[in-house]
């Protein structure tokens, strides 16, 4: 496995990669989005039911990413996993994005039923204290220079961030249940509507680990023309 | 162990109480939140009331943030905590100690000074002592939560903004589960607010030295 | 009791820069060593290396005590006095209390007292620390170091603040401390006014 952590390595094996798993996100998509607007409409949300196929996936991206990221921290500091730093905080900015999406899409879906564009759904509102977990962490990255210390420190906050996250949302779950807020979906979906939803998933999943893969690798080509930059001259 | 070990909190203690030390400004702060949120909402006592639990939960979170980022920038600035860190003490004992401090000069404090914000906000006699209690179990794991924050932020001039924006969302569990102690007081009923809250702050308690001492240990060799 | 001070191939790595590396030297219990080098060459890194702060990149540090030989970093720092170059000195707290509270961290008993005038600062005991200057607050790091019953010291700089007199107090103290078995590791620019062996680091 540690044969990966060698950037060249990376470079060649997300190379070859990186145009599959590209093409598989925009197929997946484009089937999702066609499926999803080909379904009949929902006897209670009518046609609004297919915002539900944009917002489910981008939360699931949005806390996968977050699971990421602690595992990647967790091999940054037990294991000194060279590209562990550089795979953490490049996925960082993507969640968030994701994370952000997720709330807008959210509270468009809400909308229509609740009247309102924020009632403080449980759901939606550990997905708030999520993207603020974000921004603290990229927070932490940019505010700390030296950059062995900054990985290290964040690693940290991922971990400690990831530990609390059930507790988050357990509380957050219990604290709506006290004051009988709304829900923004319960019981089961649709059969019909299992389908394009499993194609977005995976197409917005594919679509994530494209762009994460982009953005380590912009990193490593970063980091390799400054240390050509130190040497010189 | 007893030794060194008191003689840290005992230090810590003495810093905070002194001028320009933190625990005055704290109460001074709870007790300017519990002033202003009635002159934003107005002086309507049943409002008030209902939403005292909330207001004074959140006001003694953040007067317990202002001073946390001194907790170990202070002692790493000044050089104190490489002596500090080579004395018998273990980091995680120093952090123990520390938190200890902390936890005596702001969170206590606190939550002697609720009962007579509670006053001013109309809270009827249950749901003061729900606010004290719960702060009572509540503050240590603000404590808690707050020096990994600290630890995390110490080598940064200006670490005191990020600070909060780290450890908020993490303390969201507290603020939910004490202000949910409070309401549940007030409406009679039993929600097991206080038993998930004492869990929380056990939980942190338990694991802020260890995650605390790392960072130091992280910075020490920065 | 510590007996040496064993330093093989040393490698200091620090962010990206190699500080020094190969580094090889012993200082036996009533030695003094004295560590030269230009600004960067790598002075407070050895030091903080062999206080355990920081972790060598390769190579080791083994203490050698009565008890046996201690290759841990957090271990070793239980065996130092440490004068930095900061001064951990708190403006609120009195220099009394400074002192005292230092004393009983460490779990060195004793009146501050005798330690003060030795220092030359006892009619400073009951002056707030801000009111110190830098002479002075440089004494009760020596102070400090005298209350610690720590074997190894090591000192970032110790002359720096120091006029004359307080040079002459410093190397005595030093010279007092090598005499009844401890060690002293000193990284200055400045003669060291006793006698020491040299360690000349080169910047990488």
């Amino acid at each position: 496995m540690f044969r990966y952590a060698n950037p060249a390595v990376f470079m060649r094996l997300s190379g070859a990669l990186l145009p599959w798993i590209s093409g598989a996100a925009v197929i997946l998509l484009a089937v999702g989005l066609w499926l999803g607007f080909h379904v009949p409409p929902d006897y209670q949300q009518g046609m609004t039911v297919t915002i539900m196929f944009v917002h489910v996936p981008a939360a699931i991206v949005a806390e996968a990413a977050y699971g990421a990221i602690a595992v990647a921290s967790l091999f940054s500091l037990v294991w000194r996993h060279p590209l562990a730093d550089t795979a953490a905080r490049t996925a960082a900015p993507l969640g968030a994005v994701f994370t952000a999406l997720g709330l807008v899409t959210g509270s468009l879906w809400g909308r229509p039923m609740w009247g309102a564009y924020w009632v403080w759904d449980a759901r939606l509102t550990s997905f708030l204290l999520l993207l603020f977990l974000y921004l603290g962490y990229m927070a932490l990255w940019n505010a700390i220079e030296d950059e062995a210390r900054a990985a290290r420190a964040a690693a940290i906050l991922a971990l400690v961030g990831a530990v609390n996250l059930p507790i988050i949302k357990f509380s957050v779950d219990w604290w709506n249940t006290l004051h009988q807020g709304e829900s923004i979906v319960s019981g089961q979906i649709a059969r019909v509507f299992l389908w394009p939803l499993a194609f977005m998933a995976f197409g917005y999943m594919a679509l994530f680990a494209s762009l994460w893969m982009v953005r380590i690798r912009t990193e490593i080509v970063n980091r390799r023309a400054r240390s050509l930059m130190q040497r010189a001259g | 162990m007893s030794g060194p070990f008191l003689s840290l909190v005992l230090r810590d203690l003495r810093l905070a109480s002194r001028s320009g030390g933190s625990a005055a400004l704290a109460l001074a702060f709870f007790a300017l939140v519990a002033t202003l949120v009635p002159l934003g909402v107005g002086a309507n006592l049943n409002l008030l009331a209902r939403i005292a639990g909330g207001v004074l939960w959140v006001g003694a979170v953040l007067a317990a943030l202002l001073s946390l980022d001194r907790l170990y920038q202070g002692d790493f600035d000044d050089g104190s905590l490489d002596l500090i860190a080579l004395s018998p003490l273990s980091l995680e004992q120093v952090a123990v100690a520390k938190l200890l401090a902390h936890w005596f000069s702001t969170g206590l404090p606190l939550t002697l000074l609720s009962p007579l914000l509670a006053l001013l906000f109309g809270l009827p006699g249950p749901g003061t002592w729900a606010l004290f209690v719960s702060l009572l179990i509540g503050t240590p794991a603000v404590s808690a939560v707050g020096a990994i924050g600290a630890s995390l932020t110490l080598s940064l001039k200006r670490g005191g903004l990020i600070l909060p924006l780290i450890i908020l969302p993490l303390l969201a569990p507290a603020v939910i589960f004490g202000a949910g102690a409070v309401t549940a007081a007030v409406d009679h009923l039993s929600n097991g607010a206080l038993g998930l809250l004492a869990a929380f702050a056990a939980a942190a308690v338990l694991l802020s030295p260890f995650a605390a001492a790392a960072c130091v240990r992280l910075n020490l060799a920065g | 009791m510590i007996s040496s001070l064993v330093a093989e191939k040393l490698t200091c790595v620090r962010g990206e820069r190699r500080i020094f590396a190969d580094l090889d030297f012993q200082v036996a219990a009533g030695e003094a060593l004295v560590v030269e080098g230009a600004n960067g060459a790598g002075k407070t890194s050895l030091l903080r290396l062999i206080a355990g702060f920081l972790t060598p990149a390769s190579g080791g540090i083994v203490l050698n005590t009565d008890k046996g030989a201690i290759a841990d970093g957090e271990e070793r720092g239980r065996h130092i006095g440490w004068l930095g170059h900061h001064d951990a000195v708190k403006p609120q707290m009195d220099v009394g209390e400074q002192l005292e509270f230092f004393a009983r961290l460490y779990g060195a008993g004793g009146d501050v007292k005798p330690v003060l005038e030795r220092v030359g600062i006892a009619r400073q005991r009951e002056l707030p620390c801000r009111y110190l200057s830098a002479g002075q607050k440089k004494r009760l790091g020596l102070a400090r170091l005298l209350m610690s019953g720590r074997g190894l010291w090591l000192l970032d700089e110790p002359f720096a603040a120091l006029d004359t007199a307080g040079r002459a107090l410093a190397a005595d103290l030093m010279r007092a401390h090598c005499a009844t078995g401890g060690m002293v590791i000193a990284a200055t620019h400045d003669p060291l006014g006793l006698e020491a062996r040299s360690l000349r680091l080169e910047a990488a």
